[in-house]
């Protein structure tokens, strides 16, 4: 059951997005549709779940002055082969999401997990931190990726839900769904409901501003 | 102590399994340790990432082979009356032919199907370098053959496609450039493939402005290359394309690669040789 924990907690209670604030250069980039968000999901869920178990597999071995770039080399060589594999069995959604695939190299929750976790537990547990972090990442991408999808352009996964202004339908797309910063405004009312919920997310301010004396 | 007496007593051994044994045992600082992991790895994932390319290699061709047709159909579509044309002709494809570049010859014997341009001009056999001031299009060796497009009826030219590419602010740009009979007009221009900045100079590939070049002349009566981008709103006659604003560098590319394909290094000596005998 405790196994379950390493699964269960990224989701909400640890989340790699929305608590750490990792990955959100992706979650801006590949979210304006439910289609490479899911896409970008099963990349780095299936990436995040191989390099644990690899690096976990051999941490005893690893010498610790290069243990960053083993990790990395590890992890860079995983997303070229998904890349690859993109590229062969779903070419038109690769190439949608051109870059960010290769990104996930850069994406700090794949190299952070590797660091903090994999490290230092067996492969079980490993395995399972980073199928719950990718997962709790799958989720934010997927929450904004189907408003992004919705109010931007009246589809989700790309079918249409409701009527369009432009077919004589009420619905008018909101365009600015489809631009970057509203990503951005998404994924920040996302940490605001979570952390209103979840008030022990707080974290507590760096500094707190002085008063300035009257008369100085 | 007692690792050492049993590093001698695995060294005896000297079997393979046991000096990888005795690999594993050393401590992790040690330097033999610290470059052998190090090699392992990289041997081990140069060869996960090898196996991964060459075996799916021919499924992502198959894709880019695809694409590259259906690109010329979309423009084929966008071209007025050519369907018809196509129809009346009794053809659905465009005729592909191998060009020796140098004299503009048609070449026989290679296979279109196969030919890959970007690895023909990095084979010394096969590719010429290019002058550094000739080299407009940044793309320093030249393939000795191309392939070229075309549609005839009754042996008379009626559309010429002409697959070409240039180096853009930050990756190759590949295009397609269909000419009218008189080899001056361009009939269409389509980006084939690109890596440049999305939203920025990624926008060369979108329809608005790839139709801004129909209609263009590239070179006049006697046959200089006058074709150019210019600043945005400023195009000013036949020969001058409005740039993209923010994307000065890919569009001003893009102007270059016509530049120098339509040249003496290009497909320069096949489109005299066209003009002079026909094909």
């Amino acid at each position: 059951m405790s196994l379950l924990r390493h699964v269960t907690l990224p989701l909400i209670g640890q989340n790699p997005v929305t608590l750490q604030i990792l990955g959100i250069c992706s979650a801006l980039a590949v979210t304006t549709s439910l289609t490479t968000a899911l896409t970008m999901s099963v990349a780095l869920t299936a990436v995040l779940c191989a390099s644990a178990a690899i690096i976990s597999l051999i941490r005893r071995h690893i010498p610790s002055t290069i243990r960053l770039i083993v990790q990395i080399t590890i992890i860079a060589s995983l997303v070229i082969v998904i890349d690859e594999l993109l590229k062969a069995y779903a070419f038109e959604i690769s190439k949608r999401l051109s870059i960010f695939v290769g990104l996930i190299v850069t994406n700090c929750v794949v190299l952070g997990r590797a660091e903090s976790f994999a490290m230092r537990n067996p492969v079980l547990p490993s395995v399972l931190d980073g199928l719950g972090n990718g997962l709790g990442y799958s989720l934010i991408l997927m929450t904004v990726g189907a408003v992004r999808e919705f109010f931007g352009a009246g589809t989700l996964f790309g079918r249409a839900v409701v009527d369009l202004k432009a077919d004589g339908g009420w619905f008018q797309p909101l365009g600015l769904m489809q631009l970057a910063p509203s990503a951005f405004f998404i994924i920040g009312l996302l940490v605001w409901a979570i952390r209103s919920l979840r008030r022990e997310q707080i974290e507590p301010a760096d500094y707190s501003l002085a008063v300035k004396e009257a008369g100085r | 102590m007692r690792g050492g007496v049993r590093a001698e007593r695995v060294h005896l051994m000297a079997s393979p399994l046991a000096l990888w044994r005795q690999f594993l045992a050393r401590p992790n600082d040690d330097r033999v340790k610290t470059y052998g992991v190090a090699i392992i790895v990289a041997f081990a994932c140069a060869l996960v990432i090898s196996v991964t390319s060459v075996r799916l290699k021919p499924l992502q061709e198959a894709h880019l082979a695809a694409e590259r047709s259906a690109r010329i159909e979309a423009m084929l579509d966008t071209l007025p009356g050519m369907r018809e044309l196509m129809e009346t002709t009794g053809v659905t494809a465009l005729e592909t032919r191998m060009v020796k570049l140098s004299d503009g010859s048609i070449a026989s014997g290679i296979d279109t199907v196969s030919f890959d341009a970007v690895a023909a001009s990095e084979d010394p056999e096969d590719s010429i370098a290019i002058p550094p001031d000739a080299d407009v299009a940044g793309l320093k060796r030249r393939e000795n053959h191309a392939p070229v497009y075309l549609l005839e009826r009754d042996r008379e030219l009626m559309l010429l496609v002409l697959p070409m590419r240039a180096t853009g602010y930050q990756s190759t740009i590949t295009a397609m450039l269909a000419l009218e009979p008189n080899l001056r007009t361009v009939a269409a221009l389509t980006i084939t493939g690109h890596g440049e900045t999305p939203g920025l100079g990624a926008r060369i590939s979108e329809p608005e402005w790839t139709a801004l070049w129909r209609g263009k002349e590239i070179a006049d009566e006697s046959g200089t290359i006058l074709i150019e981008v210019v600043r945005g709103g400023q195009a000013t006659g036949p020969h001058q394309v409005d740039g993209l604003s923010g994307a000065t560098r890919s569009s001003n590319a893009v102007g270059a690669m016509l530049s120098f394909w339509l040249g003496d290094l290009g497909f320069g000596p096949f489109l005299d040789r066209l003009e002079s005998e026909g094909i």
